[in-house]
């Protein structure tokens, strides 16, 4: 266990980097006052004042964006703009359909190639070459097929989540201790309470271990997505704010990839410690 | 006809460089009914292979082994296995590692009903209060203890040990082999058991199995346990026969258990029975049958 005063440290000396980061970003963005010219001058007329700012948002404004997205997160003004709720919402349940597809398809298989030597040999080739393919390639293919854009979507993330369940899970049940089977052997358990009572709970850790990382992927993946199909999503979010040049909500969008990647992260990362066991 | 009988029992596995190595052939013994039986003998000299095919978990290459009128041809509810390294699932508590044992074997049975049968194995090796502890936060002598518990709560018609003291210290060793002594006194229990402790062999057996060394091993001597049953570790060694047993067993480790490869003595067809405990000519090679400083066989 760390200490309470080691935990207590370094939560200051986060918040001492935040606030450096907000203040180079602060100065760095700081309007520029110009000399008193011409140009001043027309500023004045046109009411703007003797600032002129680069374009760069600055923190402040950055914080009424934030203030201003949180106060009213689920608006639908139409197509080109709808609340950052809404957005994320479309996001996240493409992620999860296409997550829990991958399941659906994983775990059974994985489960199969991890007993069978036969099973293994015959479908390696076909991961092993499947497996490097940017999801994002698939994209053509499944729009050709499929055609719609937010099926596709949920495809990608499916393709993208599937190999690392895949590949853990076949480890996992493969390397399940002898011993424990010979157990069940010798209690002469049915194949099916071995499968759930046995195989499953050895191998749950590696297993949750792959969905973990199929999270993560999943989640790069499905804003690249949906900056390529468009209409919904945070991730078409952050495109047509860069074509409306607002680049405050552009960082805003920024920051809530983050900390929603991160709270997938923190959700899984909290099941794979309830079916962790100490040996 | 014995309980168990074993016939001709031979196993091979494939050679590194071709071929095939014979472990053991010619194994031949019987076992009765309630009867404690260990097998001694150095170590890779095939104690675990014939134990792994009397729990049906291994199959011979030639030869049989008969239980209760049926041949042994695949795992089963009727041989409980204690094995080496304890094998509890991690997963799962004290209680319900035993209550999955109990689950297999009687299916229909109420969850009450398992729950109270549990409890009596649990008692019975002393291990009340920890049933919701998981594997992990046990000593080593209490996780044997639960493989016990678990290898008797199915109730089987022979339980199989595979050096199921080997990794614990002297202490608790002794305090888990009296418990044994104690619960298969009171269940009858017929048990097969590999060890290489000489003098856990004479405390549990009432015969003692000698395993020549390995490959081509065969049983070549059947020792009969004469000392009373009712022993105990504490005075087993006031007996006399107990020191004329243990220069036996400790001579065969030492000397003979080799002398059968090397063709100085021959090997039997059948194992010899002997009783040196009683009989003096059993013991003939050993004339001085002084007390022994505590010895085992090197594993
Ligand atoms: N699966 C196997 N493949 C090849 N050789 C094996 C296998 N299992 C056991 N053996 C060999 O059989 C011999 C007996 O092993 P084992 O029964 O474990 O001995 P013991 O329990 O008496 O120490 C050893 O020499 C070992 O190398
Ligand atoms: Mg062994």
């Amino acid at each position: 266990m760390t200490p309470r005063r080691e935990i207590f440290a370094a939560a200051l000396l986060s918040i001492a980097f935040l606030l450096l980061i907000l203040g180079i970003w602060h100065v760095a963005t700081l309007p520029k006052v110009e000399a008193a010219g011409a140009a001043d001058e027309y500023a004045k007329l046109m009411g703007k004042g003797a600032k002129k700012s680069d374009g760069f948002p600055a923190p402040s404004q950055l914080a009424s964006a934030i203030a201003k997205h949180i106060a009213d997160p689920f608006y639908d003004k139409g197509p080109n703009d709808k609340g950052i709720g809404i957005q994320l919402a479309h996001s996240l349940s493409r992620v999860g359909l296409g997550f829990l597809l991958a399941i659906i398809v994983a775990v059974p298989l994985g489960f199969l190639i991890g007993m069978s030597p036969l099973f293994r040999r015959a479908l390696d080739p076909f991961i092993q070459v499947l497996k490097p393919i940017s999801p994002l390639a698939w994209m053509p293919i499944a729009l050709y097929t499929i055609k719609d854009s937010s099926i596709s979507g949920i495809f990608v993330i499916f393709i993208c989540s599937v190999w690392p369940m895949l590949i853990n899970t076949a480890y996992g049940v493969a390397s399940v201790r002898r011993e424990w089977l010979n157990v069940a052997r010798t209690l002469e358990v049915t194949p099916l309470r071995k499968a759930f009572l046995v195989i499953l709970p050895a191998a749950a850790p590696t297993i949750l271990t792959g969905m973990r990382i199929s999270m993560g992927i999943a989640w790069l993946v499905i804003v690249a997505a949906e900056m390529l199909v468009g209409g919904t999503g945070i991730g078409y979010f952050v495109w047509n704010e860069w074509n409306n040049l607002n680049l405050t909500n552009v960082i805003f969008a920024i920051l809530v990839i983050g900390i929603v990647g991160m709270a997938l992260d923190l959700i899984i990362g909290r099941l794979q410690r309830l079916v962790t066991y100490a040996e | 006809m014995p309980f168990l009988q074993v016939q001709d029992l031979k196993r091979t596995f494939p050679a590194a460089g071709g071929g095939t190595t014979t472990v053991f052939e010619g194994v031949n013994f019987s076992i009765e009914r309630g009867e404690f039986v260990c097998i001694i003998g150095h170590s890779g000299c095939g104690k675990t292979t014939i134990l792994n095919v009397l729990a049906g978990l291994d199959t011979a290459s030639g030869g049989l082994a008969i239980m209760d009128e049926h041949e042994i041809g695949g795992p089963s509810l009727e041989r409980g296995v204690v094995f080496q390294g304890h094998a509890l699932m991690p997963w799962l508590s004290v209680a319900s590692n035993i209550a999955f044992a109990v689950r297999s074997r009687w299916p229909d049975w109420p969850r009450s009903k398992v729950r109270q049968h549990c409890q009596q194995f649990i008692d019975m090796v002393g291990l009340s209060g920890a049933e919701d502890k998981k594997p992990a936060a046990l000593s080593g002598g209490m996780k044997q203890r639960v493989g016990i518990a678990r290898a008797f709560a199915i109730q089987p018609k022979m339980l199989l040990l595979d050096e199921p003291f080997g990794a614990l210290d002297a202490l608790t060793r002794g305090t888990i082999q009296d418990e044994l002594v104690r619960v298969v006194q009171a269940t009858h229990q017929t048990v097969f058991m590999i060890t290489h402790d000489v003098d856990e062999a004479i405390l549990l057996a009432d015969k003692i199995l000698l395993m020549s060394n390995g490959p081509n091993a065969v049983i070549a001597e059947i020792v009969e346990n004469t000392l009373p049953r009712a022993r105990t570790r504490h005075d087993m060694h006031h007996d006399p026969q107990f020191y004329r047993i243990r220069n036996h067993l400790v001579d065969f480790l030492v000397t003979r258990s080799k002398q059968f490869q090397t063709g100085e003595l021959e090997r039997p067809a059948e194992p010899l029975t002997v009783r040196p405990g009683v009989d003096a000519e059993a013991h003939r090679s050993i004339p001085d049958a002084a007390p022994a400083p505590r010895a085992a066989a090197n594993h």
